[in-house]
């Protein structure tokens, strides 16, 4: 097994699939009246939040507490972080404590990389930057395998800001080295330069939803923020849910299997239309509850919790 | 003091003897109390020039003073450096750039020529009392807002013309800043992969022409400094050919290094401009042959340990660079010593305007700056075994051909038996 998640990079066919597998068995388990498994008692995990992210730090301890582990949340906001400790010293305090697992989000791409230099135990990477967030990817996996049955062979379109996006990059890995066919579809400007060579040469490139749609299984909608106007990636919100948004018009166009993914937190109205965003379609609950399942997959592996 | 530099190979010459007395290349073998150096073996160069040196002081001592930093360029075969100007306070009147000279020579191990601001504080906004700096004691010739673009046209324009009145030349950090807004590296494959800011090539490029442009139009000297794309040499190649006075330099670490190094986030890879791709090292090596660059210069960027031990984000951009130079250049290039000789001596004097340094050692009476070279000895690069006070090396533990056995400045020994004299 790894001993990091610091990148979607770092898995391998075989073991994204034992972690989407393990992850399955664990959301059986969780399904009991015993919801606490004993695998890693008496083992540490930090959750080290640089930024604010309550969706993301609530899933990691559920995940952790559920197999039994002592949580330490340690956020920006209260502890020495926003006096302007280094990274290094607080990773040199979460040393001493003795954390077997540091799960990171941070503003800063490569934070995890840095953060594996000086601590002895797992890195899990929970966000950094605009670089990957390699469980959003991952809980995304299992949520299209639950619904579609496979991942081989599977069209997906991802749509929006590719450019900004950690989930995209991501996804983009994890999902091609699962046998996936992946498409990029938004404006230009928001689709970073040789892509299809710095993630995977099986990556496609469109500017045109429309007709990305009918051959897709899966629509990944990403977060598009309205202060990239102010940067010229784009005129209006208007004109960029006219032309990138999901409504219910287009949705029309997808097969008739094919489901709607998202990994919040949504703009409705902007990316995706509230109707699609609500529709059957919509994976955008259960890509919450499966996150909680594939993170404690992560953790338990991660940490050899027996 | 004088000195017998026995069996010493001039530029890769058949081996000779060299004496060194009052200050100059001397044509009497005959001195008695000349101290003897055996040089078989050694390589003598004239005293390397480097016209793009950070030494931090006034400012920023604990990175590095005009002291160390003298240490290390004399350690690394230099007997001047151009010292950039966006110290703490900027460089940019007559009394900061004294300061600096003033430093340079209670130091007295390389020639500290200070460069001056082109604009107050750097800011972009207002032209520098260029003229005040050119006639103060340190004489001032060379102009630069480094760490910087002067990115206004009007701005760079008049301070072009400005400076033709003193034979003053102004060096751009050629970076179109609305393109590199919060950039962190190359823009390219690599910084997708990693999701970091991209420095685009085009932000060095849209400068360069515009300010061979500039200019050509009014006549004047343009210096680039760290030239670092394929594309910037190209523009340059037709300015050139025009007849444009414009020169232009490059570093070691561009003409080794390449962006995949950022791979791991190690911010001691983190510099500006950044590092590039494997075609744009070959362009500038083939630019640095065809004389279309004209100088390797250091941009030795000495940094603190925190502000190279955190995220890549936030760490500052810049690498050590005069102990290393020489052996990467060799490394690179072979020992082609008059290219060598060229680029990092007698074209860098000649840009500066430092008339004692780059002279020819066969020659009697040329002033002795010179430094000698064991073309053949092996180093492997130990961060804490250099003498700059920062340790910011992106070539730790990397084994570099050449080592710097003894540097002359003015007659006088600053570097023996490859020890700091002082
Ligand atoms: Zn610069």
């Amino acid at each position: 097994m790894i001993k990091h998640l610091r990148s979607a990079a770092d898995l391998d066919a075989a073991t994204a699939t034992l972690i989407l597998d393990t992850a399955a068995e664990m959301a059986a388990l969780s399904g009991r009246e015993v919801k606490k498994l004993p695998a890693l008692r008496g083992r540490t995990v930090v959750n080290l939040f640089y930024e604010d992210s309550t969706r993301t730090r609530i899933s990691f301890e559920a995940a952790a507490k559920r197999l039994s582990a002592d949580v330490i949340n340690f956020s920006a906001k209260g502890s020495s972080v926003s006096k302007g400790e280094s990274l290094k010293d607080t990773a040199l305090t979460l040393q001493a404590m003795g954390a077997d697992a540091v799960v990171i989000r941070h503003s800063a791409s490569g934070a995890p990389h840095r953060l594996a230099n000086w601590v002895d135990g797992s890195v899990v990477n929970a966000g950094d930057g605009t670089h990957e967030h390699p469980t959003q990817a991952l809980l995304d996996a299992y949520t299209m395998r639950s619904r579609l049955g496979r991942l081989d062979g599977l069209k997906v379109a991802i749509v929006g800001d590719v450019l900004h996006s950690r989930v995209a990059r991501s996804n983009v890995l994890l999902l091609t080295t699962l046998g996936a066919q992946v498409t990029l579809v938004g404006p230009p400007t928001l689709i970073p330069l040789d892509v299809a060579a710095a993630l995977s040469e099986k990556t496609q490139v469109s500017y045109d939803l429309d007709a990305v749609l009918p051959d897709s299984d899966v629509v990944m909608m990403l977060r598009v923020q309205t202060e990239r106007m102010q940067d010229s990636y784009f005129p209006s919100a208007r004109e960029y849910s006219r032309r990138y948004g999901l409504d219910m018009l287009r949705m029309r166009k997808l097969p008739e299997h094919a489901i709607v993914m998202h990994p919040g937190p949504m703009n409705r109205g902007m990316e995706i239309a509230p109707e699609v965003a609500d529709s059957p379609r919509s994976t955008i609950v259960e890509q919450v509850a499966n996150g909680v399942s594939v993170r404690m997959a992560v953790l338990y592996l991660l940490l050899g919790g027996k | 003091m004088a000195y017998l530099l026995k069996g010493v190979s001039i530029l890769g010459a058949e081996p000779t003897d060299l004496f060194i007395k009052d200050g100059v290349i001397s044509s009497d073998k005959a001195g008695k109390d000349a101290e003897v150096i055996d040089a078989s073996g050694l390589v003598a160069l004239p005293g390397l020039v480097d016209v793009h040196t950070h030494l931090r002081e006034p400012g920023r001592e604990d990175a590095e003073t005009v002291e160390t930093g003298s240490r290390a360029a004399a350690l690394g075969g230099y007997t001047a450096v151009c010292a950039m100007a966006n110290t703490s306070p900027v460089a940019d009147t007559a009394g900061v750039v004294e300061q600096v000279w003033r430093l340079g020579r209670e130091a007295g191990l390389v020639d500290v020529q200070p460069i001056g601001a082109v604009t107050v504080g750097l800011a972009g906004k207002q032209m520098a009392e260029l003229g005040a700096m050119a006639t103060s004691a340190a004489n001032v010739r060379i102009f630069s807002d480094d760490g910087f673009c002067v990115a206004d046209p009007k701005l760079m324009r008049r301070a072009l013309e400005y400076v033709k009145a003193f034979d003053g030349v102004i060096a751009q950090h050629a970076e179109e800043p609305r393109l590199t807004e919060g950039a962190q590296m190359h823009e390219g494959e690599v910084s997708t992969r990693l999701g970091l800011t991209g420095w685009p090539a085009v932000a060095e490029e849209a400068i360069i022409a515009r300010d061979v442009l500039l200019a050509e139009h009014v006549g004047s000297r343009l210096h680039v400094c760290h030239v670092s794309t394929a594309g910037s040499v190209e523009v340059l190649r037709q300015a050139k050919a025009r007849g444009v006075r414009v020169t232009a330099e490059v570093t070691p670490h561009h003409l080794l290094l390449t962006d995949e190094l950022a791979a791991g986030y190690d911010p001691v890879f983190k510099v500006n401009p950044p590092l590039r791709t494997r075609s744009d090292v070959e362009a500038l090596r083939q630019a640095l042959l065809d004389g279309i660059i004209d100088v390797v210069a250091t941009d030795h960027a000495p940094h603190a340990v925190q502000d190279k031990e955190c995220e890549w984000a936030y760490a500052r951009p810049g690498m050590l660079g005069l102990e290393t130079a020489l052996p990467i250049v060799l490394s690179v290039f072979g020992e082609q010593w008059d290219l060598i000789a060229d680029r990092m001596s007698i074209a860098p004097a000649r840009i500066a305007g430092l008339a004692g340094h780059g002279g020819d050692l066969t020659k009697a009476g040329t002033p002795a700056n010179l430094t000698l070279v064991d073309p053949k000895a092996r180093w492997v690069v130990d961060p804490g075994g250099l003498a700059s006070r920062s340790r910011n090396t992106p070539y730790a533990g990397l084994t570099l051909p050449g080592r710097i056995v003894a540097t002359f400045l003015r007659g006088e020994a600053t570097v023996l038996d490859g020890k700091a004299v002082k």
